[in-house]
């Protein structure tokens, strides 16, 4: 703790700081563009913070300071205290769900004198530290079934809560640590079985279960006929391909009919089928279809900077928040896009790039669940503004206006900055 | 430990940049290869709207405005806005109930959402405005008042041939000519009359402004500062060759009358004044109840809409003779010296036919047979042009004949400018054969020489015809537009082309002027005698009959008067026809005297205001005509009504 003024940002990595201050420059600018009406006066609306644009400044200014406050932290304080920032998240999420404000369908959300504050953003900090802590403890030895159903409760309980809230999109986002966990030796079949299992869902939806029971049916004949000497000589390969069929089969005709008549909501369920393109309710698919049109009119070059009609005249829904990439799209073309995206890919490898050069497991893993939070946050977010994925309300991070995703991306980022400048100090 | 999973990096970053590579082929697929979200992006945000420009102004010879517009007001509603006011007072304003209050709220909202305005009262009366008006402060912002151009005739005259505008028909919308391409549904386009015909020029060009809405369809300013905007152009000013204080003493005389007047500027082909009876205010169909009175006009058993000077074809009586005569001098057939031994009545092709002159030498001479109206002389002269031996044979000569006057205008559309005019009807080839089943000579229709049998013709060509022997064997097209304000277009081209149909010398033609004066001057037209001016004319007393009740009646005769003034330089030609009004010179005469004289002299004497009098006060509606109204099931209207009554009056000037 005595480094001099001079050696201040010792250590820093600059590639991440540049790219976190481009992503967050290009997001006020698109809120700006979203909100921006011809005539408005721009010094009163900073003023009296009455627009997204000028509220997200002051959010700014706000994540600076946080920012600074890590930065002059010592790294050992967040591994000593990953878990008991994991019960305090914990807690918070519980305290939303018994007095938490409702925004739109969820309960997600705790007002603290004016200003209003989600829990569900923070705690996926919490759950990066304490998995972290959890992982790279002596005792943990992650090839033990006991210890990696340990970690997946650590993810899952926060996950199940949110549910609870009715925040599905923000739930999923949690599905990113087992991206972090299969780098740290998760097996790599969990993850084709997790693909396979949505090439199921999707078929399920997409096709008639009779239809697809003859396919499963047929597949499984065929892979009988094919092993059937192996079968002659080991009988339990025929129960193993028997129980694989039966699992298909019951999947299509029983599982996926009842979750989506019983457990899903009735809007969720609709998300989905307007995302797969079965379903023509045009209120059900007007967000889509706007942020579609004020996207692919962007051309290739886009309308220029203001010039945007959909996103300035409120076609779009939702257009400083989850929407945010609508504006980019439509006032920078193909070209601003791809430039856009880049910068998010450019920091995704730098993350994956830092994590493996921590000597500390601790590091690694909370570097690798920096990155897949915001890999996560990307790929939902701009897949559903292009119709790739169901409606799901999560933000583009450091992007979409909010001040609680500001806050909690951007301490991710300043806590890994921290622990990366601090890699050489000890092998935790 | 971190080392043995240390390849897993590669299948992490494979995950992330293969999600990031599916984004931007599906980002290239909606940005650069399709194009449609452009159009949709612009469908979404560009609201066209149309400037409609105000119509050209029409005005008489004078430069009197007799059509132009006037500012009605519409009063609209945005639905959202309508809180807190006055509504009972409102009702009281509007003279509806609170129901009937909501339920325009209602049919707004539905029509146009509840952020747009729309029409809660159209083309309010001028009461109601002012009302309106006086307490606008207590209903905004949810009512507005907002101007609404509509036509207005100042003098409340020409119904017929000035026309009228109203919405654009689905059928004209669907016309896949292009005719109406530039039309959208809710524009007014000119139904009839002048408004029809000179509809692109009235019309002007309308303005198109494109402005930017937002996601409820509220404009959000001009588009790009306007520079894909479009300024209207008004309408272009039309200069009618009417006279409008003629056009009111004809319809004034007209009332209470059917039939038509037809005056014409021999020298100009202009039309001076066009009367239709009964007629009635063309401000009925421009102001706010014109839906209402078109129901009622449209079924009404005097059929006010029918312009009978180009719709109604008559059998012309001895008006025609004058014509007879003509054709046979120029087919050289006769000279104006040639004389007929009448004695009271012809035994012509067998038949006798009566004369009203028994005198003898009372047919001496084309003049004096003109002046006496002598029926014999005409159809011998007539069965002398037809059996001309230069043709070879009868039915050559009947198709030359009618040739005559088909080159006259009679018989064919001459091409007035206005539309719905009639060709009337004469006996050429296909019609003789149709009617004598193929077997017929020059005694078969020797009637048509003195204007009777297979031969109807409109009121205004026989006033052509007056222009023709006005001018001695030349006209023009009559019409009513002589220039169109700051206009170079031909346009008006075909108005402005002579057309010679005689060739014969000018003595010929003065023995017919001659014998028309004298039938002015000692014949049956005397009343028409105008104190310093030399009127010549020819009168006319028409036998008709009309099919009622599934039998042929015998109806009371049409009078007729044709003639022009002053004999040498004329200055108007004119066509008078009352139905069922008995001798042409018993209304005919009196009321076509009156207006030449004001015409030419611009004052009516004071002798002549009795006879003037007597013409505005007479009524010839006949019960055969009203009983076969009564019976035709598609005139049936409905005089029960008060408004009915009430549009009637206004009609018939009661």
């Amino acid at each position: 703790m005595n480094r001099s003024q001079a050696k201040l940002t010792a250590g820093i990595d600059w590639p991440v700081l540049g790219m976190y201050l481009a992503l967050v420059f290009i997001g006020f600018l698109a809120i700006f563009a979203a909100e921006y009406r011809e005539g408005d006066n721009v010094i009163q609306n900073l003023l009296s913070q009455n627009k997204n644009w000028a509220r997200q400044v002051l959010w700014f200014g706000v994540s600076i300071v946080l920012a600074t406050g890590i930065w002059l932290t010592d790294s050992k304080f967040f591994t000593a205290t990953a878990n008991l920032f994991y019960a305090f998240g914990i807690m918070l999420l519980l305290v939303v769900l018994a007095i938490g404000t409702g925004v739109k369908g969820s309960n997600s959300w705790l007002e603290l004198g004016g200003f209003r504050f989600q829990p569900a953003e923070f705690t996926k900090l919490c759950t990066a530290l304490a998995l972290a802590k959890y992982l790279s403890a002596m005792e943990t030895d992650f090839t033990k079934l006991r210890s990696r159903l340990i970690a997946v409760g650590m993810v899952m309980f926060p996950l199940a809560i949110i549910i609870l809230q009715d925040e599905t999109g923000l739930a999923l986002v949690y599905l990113a640590f087992f991206l972090v966990m299969y780098r740290e030796g998760l097996p790599g079949v969990l993850l084709v079985i997790a693909f396979s299992g949505i090439v199921l869902v999707l078929s399920a939806l997409l096709i008639d279960k009779f239809i697809l029971l003859y396919i499963f049916t047929g597949v499984a004949a065929l892979v009988v006929y094919f092993n059937r000497f192996q079968i002659r000589r080991n009988k339990s390969r025929l129960v193993v391909i028997i129980a694989v069929w039966a699992f298909c089969a019951s999947f299509v005709m029983y599982v996926v009919p009842f979750v989506f008549t019983n457990v899903l909501k009735d809007y969720q369920v609709r998300r989905i089928y307007v995302m797969l393109g079965q379903e023509n309710d045009p209120k059900a698919t007007y967000n889509t279809r706007q942020s579609m049109i004020a996207i692919g009119s962007g051309g290739l070059l886009g309308k220029g900077y203001l010039k945007g009609t959909q996103t300035r005249f409120d076609f779009v829904p939702e257009q400083s928040t989850d929407f945010i990439f609508c504006t980019i799209g439509e006032d920078f073309g193909y070209v601003g896009s791809v430039f856009f995206l880049g910068i998010y890919v450019s920091l995704l490898l730098r993350i994956i790039f830092i994590a493996e050069r921590q000597r500390s497991t601790f590091s690694r893993v909370y570097a690798y669940s920096v990155a897949s939070i915001i890999f996560f946050h990307l790929a939902i977010n701009i897949m559903m503004t292009i119709g790739l994925a169901p409606v799901i309300g999560i933000p583009l991070p450091l992007v979409s206006y909010g001040g609680s995703s500001l806050m909690t991306f951007t301490m991710l980022i300043f806590i890994m900055l921290r622990l990366d400048a601090d890699r050489q100090m000890v092998l935790r | 430990m971190s080392v043995f999973n240390q390849s897993r990096k590669r299948v992490i970053q494979f995950i992330m940049l293969g999600t990031v590579l599916v984004i931007v082929s599906r980002l290239f697929f909606l940005q650069v290869v399709e194009t449609k979200y452009s159009k949709l992006a612009d469908a979404n945000a560009h609201l066209r709207k149309v400037i409609y420009p105000s119509r050209g102004i029409v005005y008489d010879r004078h430069g009197r405005a007799v059509m132009r517009n006037e500012a009605l007001y519409d009063l609209m509603v945005t639905p959202i806005n309508v809180k807190n006011i006055d509504t009972a007072y409102m009702c009281e304003i509007l003279e509806i109930e609170k129901k009937e209050f909501l339920r325009r709220v209602q049919v707004a909202r539905n029509r146009e959402g509840p952020r747009r305005p729309s029409v809660f009262a159209s083309l309010l009366s001028p009461d109601m405005y002012g009302k309106l008006q006086e307490s606008m402060y207590l209903f905004q912002p949810g009512f507005e008042l907002v101007q609404r151009p509509v036509r207005s005739y100042p003098y409340g005259v020409g119904a017929n041939f000035l026309g009228y505008i109203s919405e654009i028909t689905p059928g004209m919308l669907g016309d896949t000519s292009g005719r109406y391409s530039a039309y959208q549904q809710g524009d007014y386009i000119g139904m009839t009359g002048l408004e029809r015909t000179y509809e692109d020029i009235l019309m002007g060009q309308r303005g198109i402004q494109y402005l930017v809405k937002d996601n409820l369809n509220r404009p959000q300013g001009s588009l790009e500062g306007g520079i894909f905007d479009t300024a209207a152009v008004a309408g272009k000013n039309l200069r009618l060759a009417l006279d409008i204080d003629l056009q009111v003493l004809g319809e004034k005389m007209m009332a209470g009358k059917i039939g038509s007047i037809v005056a014409i500027d021999p020298q100009t082909g202009g039309i001076l004044t066009m009367v239709s009876g009964p007629t009635f205010d063309p401000n009925l169909l421009a102001g706010s109840y014109r839906a209402k009175n078109l129901g009622i006009l449209f079924t009404d058993t005097v059929k006010p809409m029918l312009n009978r000077a180009i719709q109604a074809a008559y059998p012309p009586g001895s008006t025609f003779k004058p014509i007879t005569g003509l054709i046979a001098l120029d087919e050289g057939v006769i000279t104006p010296s040639f004389g007929f031994p009448c004695h009271g009545g012809d035994g012509l092709c067998g038949r006798f036919s009566r004369c009203t002159h028994s005198n003898p030498g009372h047919a001496a001479n084309m003049r004096t047979a003109l002046a006496n109206s002598c029926n014999s002389y005409f159809m011998h002269i007539y069965r002398l042009s037809v059996d001309n031996k230069k043709w070879g044979g009868t039915k050559n000569g009947q198709a030359k004949w009618v040739e005559y006057l088909k080159a006259m205008g009679l018989g064919r559309r001459i091409g007035v400018d206005i539309p719905s005019e009639a060709p009337g009807v004469v006996p050429d080839t296909a019609r003789m054969n149709r009617v004598y089943r193929g077997v017929w000579n020059s005694c078969s229709e020797m009637y048509v020489g003195m204007g009777q049998g297979q031969l109807i013709l409109t009121p205004m060509q026989l006033a052509n015809a007056m222009c023709i022997i006005a001018n001695r064997g030349w006209y023009y097209i009559p019409h009513f537009v002589e220039s169109i304000d700051s206009d170079n277009s031909d346009k008006l081209k075909k108005y402005k082309e002579k057309h010679s149909v005689a060739h014969i010398s000018n003595d010929a033609f003065q023995s017919v002027v001659d014998g028309m004066h004298d039938v002015v001057t000692s014949g049956t037209a005397r009343k028409a005698q105008i104190e310093g001016i030399e009127v010549c004319g020819k009168t006319g007393t028409a036998e008709n009959n009309a099919v009622v009740g599934g039998k042929l009646v015998k109806l009371k005769d049409h009078s007729l008067f044709v003639g022009f003034a002053p004999k040498d330089n004329p200055k108007i030609a004119i066509a008078v026809v009352v139905e069922n009004a008995g001798f042409g010179s018993t209304y005919a005469v009196p009321i076509a005297s009156i207006l030449m004289e004001k015409y030419l002299t611009d004052s009516i004497s004071a002798k002549r205001k009795p006879v003037l009098e007597q013409m505005l006060a007479a009524n010839t509606f006949s019960q055969e005509i009203k009983n076969k109204s009564k019976l035709d099931s598609l005139n049936s209207v409905n005089y029960a009504g008060a408004e009915g009554a009430v549009i009637m009056r206004k009609i018939l000037g009661h």
